[in-house]
Formats: C-alpha cells, sequence, structure tokens
C-alpha cells in the first residue's frame, strides 16, 4: 500500500490542527479527526500487526468496528492491549505499537476514572445513520422520550457527500434543541437483554475536544431500561475467500471510499476492485477520481453500466485467484482468472485490492435480543425476522440499500409506532443534490473463489477468519470431521470467536460449511450473536466499583476507636472487625497475632477485655402473635420465656439442619429482641418474612431489623463485673439481681443502654447496648475506666479462641448445611414437647440418629505445638507410619483450630464420623500428606462445669473508679466526612450540594390500614395514612412514609423518639385491635439521612440508582439500591430536574454510610 | 435484567429481587402425620416446568413483600403477578 494524504478530500480531519504519534517506534503525525488506522495510511504504512496462530503479516481491512485485523497495542498514555486501530482516535502523544494476536496489559493501576449511569427512554434508537437519525428526529418532533445511541465519533452512519452530512448535522441540531432527546456518539450499545435493557459503554475523553471538565471519567457505562427499541444497525461489507486474501494491501472496498472521503486518504495508487455487485463500484469510481489506477475484477459476465468519467479497466467474467507480495508480506500484484476456474491469465500489479463480497447487515443487537434471523437474497447475508422484545428494525440493517430508502425506512417504523398511516407526510426530505450512484443490479453474493476440482482440504490460503488464520481447509476438516451444525463449527475452528466477533467473516463461514454440505446458506443459517457486540475494557465494566468502593465497607459506631488503638481488621462479609489489637513491644516492634491473641485471650480469663459486638444482626419482633412465631422458628420453646430474661436458641430449615443461632430477650408481652450471627442477619429476616407472609399471614406480628440501631459493646472477663459496676451507677450488678440470661434497662456512661447477662466465652461477662451513635462514647468512657485496671480490648480471633474453648459452635464454620443440633450435641435446646416447630418432622427421621452421623467433637493432639489447621481431613489408619494407600477410610475434618493459652496446647473442633462414640480415641489428621495423632476429646476443653459463669468464686477483687466526666455526645455516622461533604458543596458553581442531616428522629411504625389501631394512631399524629407504598403524608413536625402495605416510617426532627413512641403507645392502646395490631420500633440511629440538593442532584444519583428518578418529581419515597447500598430514597417536592431547588433525601443505614457518602463525594466531582 | 412489576413498589430491576422458588408449595398442615416419603417430597421435589410457571419472589431491596407471579421460563416473561396465599390466576379450583 502506498497511502498518501489528498488535498479537497477529508471531511473529518481538521488539517490545521497537526498532531503527532508513535507508532512502532516512528514518529507520525497527523490530524485531529483521524483515526489511528487512517494516519498510519496516510504515511504509508501498510502493515499493522501479524496473526496471532500463523504470524502472518496482517494490514487494515475496514474503516470502523468490524475491522478483524489492525489489532494493535497502545503504550501511552496509558497501555491497553488489543485495540482495533480504525476505532482509536488520534491524540497527540498517542504511542502504539503492532500486536501478534494478543497484547499485555499495564503493569500498574489505570490512573483514570470509570463510570456507570442509569438511563430510561421510552424509545432508544441505535445506529445514527439515515435511517436512524431519521427515525429518533420524528420520534422526538412526537413528543417521545428518545435516546439516540451511535458508535462513531460523528452522526451520519456510512454517509459520505457534503449534502448527505449536513443533513445529518441539521436533525442533530434539531434532536439536540428538544428536551426530550438525549443524542450520544462514540457510544456502542454491547449488549441487549431481557425486557429491553441495553448496555451501552460511551468513550468520553479518548480524543481531543471532548470538553469535558478535570475529574470526567473516561468511559461510562450506560445501563438503559427502553421501552421500545429502533435498530438501525446498518451493515458490515463482507470478506471474500480466495487464495492470498489475507495479505496487508487486501480491504473492504467501502472502506477504501471511507478512508478517501473522511480522512483525506488515497490507500494506493495502483487499485484492484473485486466484486459481483454494483455498490462496490462507487469505490472504483471515486477512487479513480481521485487519481488512482483502478481496475474492477467482477465475476458477472456482463458488468454494470461503467458511470460517466470512470476511465478505469472492467474485466468482466474475471476472478481474483491469488495474490503476490512482496520482501514483507505486503500485496504487489494480484492473479486474475476465469470465473468458474481455469488458469490465471492475467497479473495485475496492485498495491490495494479492494474486496466486497456484498453486505452483512448487522443483526448482532437483534440476534442478541432474542429474535431470529432470516437469508437475504438481496444481501448475500442475514437479516431480522422474528422478534420476540418490542424491538423495531429499519435501514440497512433489513437489506435496504440506499440512505434515501433508509430514511423512509426510518420514519415509517416510528409512524408504525405511533400508529400512524404511512401516508402522512414527514418533513425530514433526503438530500437529492448529490445522489449516489443508483445500482444497476441486484446485488449477487459472492463468498469464495474455489480452484474447480480441488480438494478444499488443501485450500490452506483461503481465510474465512482472517483473525484466527481459519481457512476453507479448517471448515473442510471440521465437516469432514462429522460436525453439522455451525456452532460447532464455530468452537472446532474458533471461526467467529475472535476480536471482531465474525462481524464481516461470519457469513463467510456458513456458506463455505453450507457448500460442502450441500446446503444453502439460508438453511445452514449463522452462529448466535451474544453480547458484547465489541470488546469492553474490564475498568469500564469495574466502573466506580473498585478500590475502597469495590463492595461497600460497613463499618460499626466504635470504628475510629478501633483504627486509633491499632486494630488489625478481619473482613465478615461487608463489615470491618477489629480482628485482633497488636501492642508495641518494649524493646520496639509490634507483636505478631499469636502474641496478641495469646495476651488477650489471658485478659478475658483472668481481668477483664472488651470487643465490638455491634455487627451482631438485631431484629425486633412485635405483635400479639409474636411468641406464637418464635416457638415454630426456634427448636426450643420462646413463648414461655419471662419479660426480662434472655434465652439462646437454635434455627433449623425445614429439611433439619442448622440455619442460625443466637440470643432472643423478652422485652415485653408482645415484643421480643433476637439476635442473629453477623453472616445471617439480612437472611434470617428475609427467613421470617417469608415464613409471616406466605405460610402465616394470619399472625400479626412485625419484624424490624435494628442491627445498626445498637451497638453492642462484650465486656467479659472476672474483672468485668467490677467494671460494670463503676461504669453503671444506677444498675444493681450483683448476681441476683442481674443473672444469666437476664437484661436491664439503665445507665451506663451517662448513655442510655441495654445491658445484658450474654457470655460468649464462659466468663463472667456482660453485653452492653446503646444507641449506634452513642457508641464512640461508650468506648471512650469505658476505656478511660478501664484502661488503668488493664481492660484489653479484643478481637475476632480470641472470640473464635474463647468460643471454641468452651465448644460454641459458629454456625457456618462449624456447620455446613448437613448438621443439625442433634450432631452438634445440642439436644438440650430442641423442644420435644412442641407439636411443631420447622425442621421438627426432619429431626424424626430414623437417619437423623443413625450412628454414622457426623458430631462435633474437641480435638487435642498428641504433640501440643502442631496447628491444627481447619479444614483438615481426619482419618482413619491402623498403622499411622505405613504409607497412606487409597482410598483412606474419612471420618470428617476439623472446622475450627487455635492456640489455647488455658490449654497450653493447641486444640480443634471437628465434625467426626460417630465422635461422641470415640470419646478418647486416637485420630489421625492428615497434615501437610502426613497422618497427625489426636485424641477424641469433649468440645467444652475449659471449664467443662461452667464455674466461672458467674464470676471469680474468690469475688470480684477491688471496686472500680470512674473517672468523672459527663455523658459523651452522640457521635453521627458522617461526622468524619462533614468537612469534605461542605468542600464539595462549596465548590465555586457547584451544580449538587450533599450533606448530612444527622441524628433525625425515626420511628418504624406497623399499622393495618383500616383498624382502629391506625385511625387512633393517625389522629394522635395529625396525619393521615399514606394513601400507596411510596406516598409521604406530612402532619405537624413529623413526615409518614409508606415503606410498604403495613409499614411505615415516622419521621421528625432529632431527640423525638421516646415521645412520638409514648403517644403511639398510648393511642393504640385501648383501640380494639382486630385482626390488626400496632408496632412501633425506635430506628432513630439504624439510618442516617444525607441530603442531596442542586440542579444536578438527580444526574449524581442516576450513577447508582437504576429508579427513574424523573418520575419522582412530587414529593415521594422509594426503597432501594443506591451505589451498592439499600436506601430509603425521599423526592422533596414539586422540583423539575434540574431546577436549583431541586432535593432529594437518601436514608442510608448508618453502617453503610461511609460507603456511600464516599461514593457521592467521588461521582459528585463532575457535576 | 428482567424488570419485575412488584405490587407494591412497580416495575423494578430483577436485581432488587430473591427468587422464592414455586408457588403454592403449602407447608404442610400436620408434618408428623406425612411419611417419610411425603416428607422428602414436600421438601426436595418441585416440577422443572418449561413454559408457564408459577413461583414465588420476594422485593428484598424495597418493600420486603413476598408475591406470586406466572414466568415463562423460556421467555422470562411474566404473564401474571399475584398475592402470595390466592390461588393462580385461571387455574382450576
Amino acid at each position: 500500500m502506498t497511502g498518501r494524504r489528498l488535498d479537497g478530500y477529508g471531511s473529518r480531519i481538521e488539517r490545521d490542527r497537526p498532531l503527532t504519534f508513535t507508532f512502532d517506534g516512528a514518529v507520525h503525525t497527523g490530524f485531529v479527526g483521524d483515526t489511528l488506522a487512517s494516519a498510519l495510511l496516510a504515511n504509508g504504512v501498510s502493515v499493522f500487526g501479524s496473526s496471532i496462530m500463523k504470524g502472518r503479516p496482517r494490514g487494515v481491512t475496514s474503516a470502523g468496528p468490524e475491522e478483524p485485523t489492525a489489532i494493535i497495542q497502545v503504550e501511552e498514555p496509558f497501555p491497553e492491549p488489543m485495540l482495533t486501530a480504525t476505532t482509536v482516535e488520534l491524540r497527540d502523544a498517542l504511542v502504539a505499537r503492532s500486536l501478534r494476536g494478543q497484547g499485555k496489559l499495564a503493569a500498574t493501576g489505570d490512573p483514570e476514572r470509570y463510570d456507570a449511569v442509569h438511563h430510561h427512554a421510552e424509545l432508544v434508537v441505535v445506529g445514527a445513520g439515515p435511517a436512524g437519525l431519521s427515525a429518533a428526529a420524528a420520534a422526538a418532533r412526537r413528543g417521545a422520550k428518545v435516546l439516540l445511541i451511535d458508535d462513531r465519533p460523528a452522526p451520519g452512519g456510512a454517509l459520505l457527500g457534503r449534502a448527505e452530512l449536513g443533513w445529518a448535522d441539521e436533525l442533530v441540531g434539531e434532536l439536540a434543541a428538544l428536551p426530550n432527546a438525549t443524542h450520544l456518539q462514540r457510544t456502542t450499545v454491547t449488549g441487549y437483554y431481557d425486557r429491553n435493557y441495553l448496555i451501552a459503554v460511551e468513550h468520553r475523553t479518548d480524543h481531543p475536544d471532548h470538553g469535558l471538565a478535570e475529574g470526567a471519567t473516561r468511559e461510562r457505562i450506560w445501563r438503559i431500561r427502553a421501552g421500545r427499541v429502533l435498530l438501525a444497525t446498518g451493515a458490515h461489507e463482507r470478506t471474500i475467500a480466495f487464495a492470498g486474501n489475507d495479505v496487508p494491501g487486501v480491504l473492504l472496498a467501502e472502506s477504501a471510499r471511507v478512508y478517501l472521503h473522511r480522512y483525506g486518504v488515497l490507500v494506493g495508487s495502483d487499485v484492484v476492485v473485486f466484486t459481483e455487485h454494483d455498490d462496490a463500484y462507487r469505490t472504483a469510481v471515486d477512487l479513480f477520481e481521485a487519481g488512482a489506477a483502478v481496475t474492477v475484477v467482477d465475476p458477472r459476465q456482463t458488468p454494470p453500466r461503467v458511470p460517466a468519467g470512470f476511465a478505469g479497466k472492467v474485466l468482466s467474467g474475471s476472478v481474483i485467484s491469488s495474490t503476490e507480495v512482496d520482501e514483507n508480506g505486503v500485496l504487489t500484484a494480484v492473479l486474475v482468472g476465469p470465473t468458474g476456474g481455469g488458469a490465471a491469465h492475467q497479473r495485475l500489479s496492485a498495491d490495494v485490492l479492494a474486496v466486497s463480497g456484498g453486505w452483512n447487515p448487522a443483526v448482532q443487537l437483534f440476534s442478541q435480543s432474542g429474535g431470529s434471523t432470516v437469508f437475504d437474497n438481496a444481501t448475500g447475508g442475514f437479516v431480522p425476522d422474528t422478534a420476540t422484545q418490542q424491538v423495531s428494525v429499519a435501514g440497512s440493517v433489513v437489506g435496504l440499500r440506499t440512505s434515501a430508502e433508509a430514511v423512509e425506512d426510518g420514519i415509517a417504523a416510528i409512524k408504525a409506532l405511533f400508529g400512524e398511516s404511512p401516508a402522512d407526510r414527514e418533513t425530514i426530505a433526503f438530500p437529492e443534490s448529490e445522489p449516489e450512484p443508483v445500482p444497476a443490479n441486484p446485488p449477487a453474493a459472492l463468498y469464495a473463489v474455489l480452484p474447480p476440482g480441488a480438494d478444499p482440504r488443501t485450500l490452506t490460503e483461503h481465510y474465512v477468519d482472517i483473525q484466527r488464520d481459519v481457512t476453507i481447509a479448517d471448515i473442510a476438516i471440521a465437516s469432514g470431521a462429522g460436525l453439522r451444525s455451525v456452532e460447532h463449527v464455530k468452537r472446532y475452528t474458533t471461526a467467529g470467536t475472535a476480536h471482531d466477533q465474525g462481524k464481516t467473516s461470519g457469513v463467510v463461514t456458513s456458506a463455505v460449511l453450507a457448500a460442502m454440505q450441500g446446503v444453502e446458506v439460508g438453511e445452514l443459517g449463522v452462529t448466535k450473536f451474544r453480547p458484547p457486540y465489541t470488546a469492553i475494557s474490564f475498568a469500564a465494566l469495574a466502573g466506580r466499583e473498585r478500590g475502597d468502593l469495590y463492595d461497600p465497607v460497613r463499618t460499626t459506631g466504635a470504628h475510629r476507636w478501633h483504627l486509633d488503638h491499632g486494630a488489625r481488621w478481619e473482613n465478615v462479609g461487608q463489615w470491618k472487625r477489629p480482628w485482633f489489637y497488636p501492642q508495641t513491644l518494649p524493646g520496639g516492634g509490634t507483636e505478631d497475632m499469636h502474641a496478641a491473641v495469646t495476651r488477650e485471650c489471658i485478659a478475658a480469663r483472668t481481668n477483664v477485655a472488651f470487643m465490638d459486638g455491634s455487627t451482631l444482626g438485631k431484629i425486633d419482633v412485635q405483635g400479639p402473635d409474636a411468641g406464637q412465631f418464635l416457638d415454630m422458628l426456634y427448636t426450643n420453646l420462646m413463648s414461655s420465656l419471662k419479660v426480662g430474661a434472655i434465652r439462646y436458641g437454635v434455627m433449623c430449615a425445614a429439611d433439619g439442619m442448622m440455619l442460625d443461632d443466637g440470643t432472643v430477650f423478652r422485652l415485653g408481652d408482645e415484643h421480643f429482641l433476637l439476635t442473629t450471627t453477623t453472616g445471617n442477619a439480612a437472611k434470617v429476616l428475609d427467613w421470617m418474612e417469608e415464613w409471616l407472609q406466605t405460610e402465616w399471614p394470619h399472625l400479626r406480628v412485625g419484624c424490624t431489623s435494628v442491627t445498626e440501631q445498637w451497638a453492642t459493646m462484650a465486656i467479659v472477663g472476672p474483672r468485668s463485673r467490677a467494671l460494670l459496676a463503676a461504669l453503671a451507677a444506677d444498675l444493681s450488678v450483683a448476681n441476683a439481681d442481674l443473672p444469666f440470661m437476664a437484661w436491664k434497662d439503665t445507665s451506663v456512661v451517662g448513655l442510655s443502654a441495654r445491658v445484658a447477662r450474654i457470655s460468649f466465652s464462659g466468663e463472667l461477662a456482660y453485653e452492653i447496648n446503646v444507641a449506634w451513635h452513642d457508641a464512640a462514647a461508650l468506648w471512650d468512657a469505658v476505656w478511660a475506666a478501664g484502661a488503668p485496671i488493664g481492660l484489653t480490648p479484643y478481637g475476632t480471633e480470641t472470640m473464635h479462641v474463647l468460643r471454641a474453648e468452651k465448644g460454641y459452635p459458629i454456625i457456618g464454620q462449624d456447620t455446613d448445611g448437613t448438621i443439625t443440633p442433634q450432631d452438634l450435641g445440642m439436644s438440650w435446646v430442641v423442644s420435644k414437647k412442641k407439636l411443631d416447630y420447622i425442621g421438627k418432622r426432619s429431626h424424626a427421621r430414623p437417619a437423623n440418629n443413625a450412628p454414622n452421623r457426623q458430631h462435633l467433637v474437641g480435638l487435642l493432639p498428641v504433640d501440643p505445638a502442631v496447628p491444627l489447621p481447619e479444614g483438615a481431613q481426619l482419618i482413619d489408619v491402623s498403622n499411622a507410619s505405613a504409607p497412606l494407600v487409597p482410598p483412606v477410610p474419612m471420618l470428617g475434618h476439623i472446622t475450627s483450630g487455635y492456640f489455647s493459652a488455658a490449654l497450653n496446647s493447641t486444640f480443634a473442633l471437628a465434625l467426626l464420623v460417630g465422635g461422641r462414640d470415640r470419646m478418647g480415641s486416637t485420630v489421625h489428621v492428615v497434615i501437610d500428606g502426613r497422618p497427625t495423632p489426636a485424641v477424641v476429646t469433649s468440645a467444652v476443653l475449659v471449664d467443662p462445669d461452667g464455674l466461672r459463669r458467674d464470676g471469680d468464686p474468690a469475688g470480684d477483687g477491688p471496686a472500680i473508679d470512674l473517672i468523672a466526666r459527663g455523658a459523651g455526645l452522640p457521635t453521627s455516622p458522617l461526622a468524619s466526612l462533614s468537612g469534605d461533604l461542605a468542600a464539595l458543596s462549596k465548590r465555586p458553581g457547584t451544580a449538587v450540594r450533599v450533606a448530612e442531616v444527622p441524628l433525625t428522629t425515626a420511628l418504624n411504625l406497623r399499622l393495618t390500614r383500616g383498624s382502629a389501631g391506625a385511625e387512633a394512631v393517625c389522629a394522635e399524629l395529625g396525619v393521615a395514612l399514606p394513601p400507596r407504598t411510596g406516598a409521604i403524608a406530612t402532619g405537624d413536625g413529623v413526615e409518614l412514609l409508606a415503606l410498604g402495605p403495613d409499614e411505615f416510617l415516622l419521621l421528625s426532627g432529632p431527640g423525638h423518639a421516646r415521645e412520638l413512641a409514648g403517644r403511639i403507645e398510648m393511642a393504640a392502646g385501648p383501640a380494639d385491635r382486630g385482626s390488626g395490631f400496632v408496632g412501633v420500633t425506635d430506628v432513630s440511629a439504624s439510618r442516617t439521612t444525607l441530603r442531596v440538593s442542586g440542579p444536578n442532584a438527580r444526574t449524581v444519583l442516576r450513577h447508582g440508582c437504576a429508579l427513574d428518578l424523573e418520575s419522582m418529581l412530587e414529593p415521594s419515597c422509594a426503597q432501594t439500591m443506591l451505589a451498592q447500598c439499600a436506601v430509603v430514597l425521599i423526592s422533596d417536592g414539586l422540583f423539575t430536574p434540574g431546577e436549583e431547588a431541586d432535593q432529594l433525601r437518601i436514608m442510608v443505614r448508618s453502617s453503610f454510610a461511609a460507603h456511600l457518602a464516599r461514593w457521592l463525594l467521588l461521582t459528585s466531582v463532575e457535576y | 435484567m428482567m424488570l419485575i412489576d412488584c405490587p407494591e413498589c412497580g416495575p423494578r430491576d430483577e436485581t432488587e429481587f430473591h427468587y422464592g422458588g414455586a408457588a403454592h408449595v403449602a407447608y404442610p398442615a400436620d408434618p408428623a402425620a406425612l411419611t417419610d416419603q411425603e416428607w422428602a417430597r414436600y421438601l426436595f421435589f418441585r416440577a422443572n416446568t418449561r413454559g408457564d410457571f408459577a413461583e414465588r419472589w420476594v422485593h428484598s431491596a424495597g418493600c420486603r413483600r413476598w408475591f406470586n407471579a406466572v414466568r415463562n421460563t423460556v421467555t422470562y416473561e411474566f404473564t401474571a403477578i399475584y398475592p402470595a396465599g390466592t390461588p393462580r390466576p385461571g387455574a382450576q379450583v
């Protein structure tokens, strides 16, 4: 190829704005508007890389995203592998290099930002060519909310003429002026999913003149929900399989024309055009007029009428039989032979062979939508047939050939959608001043040039998939191996599996295979298209969800304290929990984990230690039938629990297997509080709702999560009672007044608190529960009082050691979904008296009591220094020193293994077949492939008689002085980010403001519509019941949000929770409850509120919220997800989006608040 | 991404919901009266329907309400959404 830049051509480039770039080490110049491919062609570059399998040189094939060969690596500004040079827009200082197949990922993190946005439209038009533009304009004129998306740098599709492009610009201008139209260029719809859900990638900053502010994201994923989709995706030109069709210099005919008209690049001076249809004659004419020598090779015996002005040769009845190349593998000549076979009779020197086998309508997205395709004789490709979604098609994707036809088709599609007569006039006239050469003959499809009589298995130079180096020979071998389906042949040969996904070659593959099988290509079909349409970067898919924002990090109210005291973290689900607190060693350095945990364990067993238990799930259960409900849910009896008492309980699934465990507090006659394991909080609440709503809707029970209402501190150890006495002056801590498994409401260091005597360590221990926003104050005060007597903070690792020493199982660690309470040796927690509970029938199965079930046991290694790793297998060996010969009988596995300071030995909990019958016997633990002996013991290894539960029999030790101080102030979850939020909101010219509205009063109400109780409560509050879910009613200083049919959220200013709850209970008390009931739960500390306001408020939220926020213009609320956080979204008034006064509130759970705030800070930067 | 019409909250993305399996499989009135085989059928045996299938959904990221739906397991099209505890529309009573 001897490409060069011509004057008088190049509608897209700006010749007064040169750019310098580097390719394969050579410095070149191009212009603003160039692609990397056009600039390289203009500089005479022919070879863009080499093929992945055979290493053959590869040039450029197309001028668009269908490119199969010009796959390059960008090195600067940031390394990115396998980009198509035809879609990389030229920028100054771009550095790229050629590739053989695969590229190389960057070794460092990508400094660019990426994000996503949700969009809702009545109509999405894909493709801004003649059909798409006219359809989008017609729909927008009719008032529809339209989104027009196109993957190229500029609209117009395949249009090249100046008048045509002017027509396109005019429509684009019209769309820009319509508020109901959105238009995106450089945006590729890559996926079409269920219910018209589209994924598109917008390339925002990889080109000069993007005009976006500093901090704008580089790529943006659009998640689009469309009422209707119109696909005007155009067509890709098709290759032809002939010998040597893969060499640099062979390119698609229309692309040669595109390079000329858009970029002013004449791709060669000796041009041969090879085609069997008339469309490619446009290329012959245009390149001839631009100064190239042009010969057309046309297999037809009668060529079309050649347009006036074309003085090149036309060789009719001829085909290209092979190509010749120079020492670089670049095209130098073509050999021409007669149609139908015979020896080549002519050699034409050529630096460009422009090929057109016809058109492949771009049915990829239609196929992805579930639509079927059918063969179309006119194009020789496949066109959309039957749709399964709300999708229309228009333009060359249905096989239309001229722009004028496409324009009409686009308008007709919109008329059909609006139920209008096709005869109604539409004023989108296509320019007739610059008519395209009207093709005289219908196109004939030419897929391959086969030497007559040749064994197709020898055709190793006839490429069907140039990128994968798949030839006719490969297809023949696959067919010969008995593969019939085109899907199987694709996978066997890899044809169509490359970067381009067979856009130019897929139909050729089918046609070649069909010919071998003696069937029509339409009968054989093509492979189904799947997302993505073009390659997407992982960075774009990750969007904001990387680094700190990858997954919400949940933190407790005492997080700052843990940070300040050197906690090492354990990730427990989304929670960050202190794992252990390494101390600085006297000689320098810090403790390792073993030393820290040993020290923490000793403190808990001999003095006093404390930990953060706030992550435990907490569920408030209210209603007249709450006891009855809990009796079904737990294996033991809960309705008999006395107010003021606590009971341990176990939940099983209906199959009898352990689901969760925890404690149940009885707060009142009809009021319970239950705790769940940290990881199961949401699952257990869902489980309760499932039974309540789907099996026992007659039960009057309401369940509310209060996990983040209560912060929980456990203080543990023989000195804990003395410490508690100092902290809670009003509380009698004597064993008789606050016995094991009892709770009391009191004041602790001046904070309103609930103190419970619960132990997860076997030691005397208490839990202090305060409001989430009082956690910081509680930790500071307790630390001030306790540190002088050696109070020691401990983390999850020490918690695990302490509980394992006592044989307390962790559901999900010591159980795995096949373990019953009986397996754990916990038959005592399973009621024999209850008529039923969930799991009871399964527990009655004989198999549940079979002797070969696995039991939870303790294990002590013979060598106390050997760690027993979790997951290690227990085996049955008679001779431990002999080599293991499979099959080795398996007896179970270790579920928990630690070092115990109390035992001065390692130990483990294990699930062991028939374990309770093996006490005292030796089993072997496989450690690093070697059987290691261990003795089976009871799971309870420390204080088996439970003597320490009530403290040290010798007494609590000396009294502890409380350092006098006032009650600490509440700390809202975002207090530490208030400065960042303020700075964001005060940026000059900011269009979005974010602020925390701290400490709002919030009560969760259960009200039964139409009940006397609901009426009494509403009358007391002076507010009407909101008529439907999502509605808001306002009264005197209160707002009532309808979260569900019987669930409401009452909001008020700070500090009203107690007073409002009291008024509600008073009002509801005497009312006839009938089938309804009134429940009130204080959730003020559960969530905090973020106010997002300003003209771009909704624009910011659209980045993380799938709701159509523009439909929430009246005061209303919705529970949904925002930036991966569950939120209550409140739209605050009768605003128009984009108005200065627009305002929304977001109520987010306190543990998620910091994550959401950080997301808002980052997302708002651009606005 | 399916769009599911929550009876309380309106159409929401599939990711806001959890799937609850086949609908109309009631907890037996007296589990103790069932044989092991009958109990196992309740626990583990469900139709694997190609076509319209009555199933349960819960709007877990929204109102937390359970409801029933008839959905085509081939096209993923919802043809009916109805309250938990009510019979499948058009079903023979």
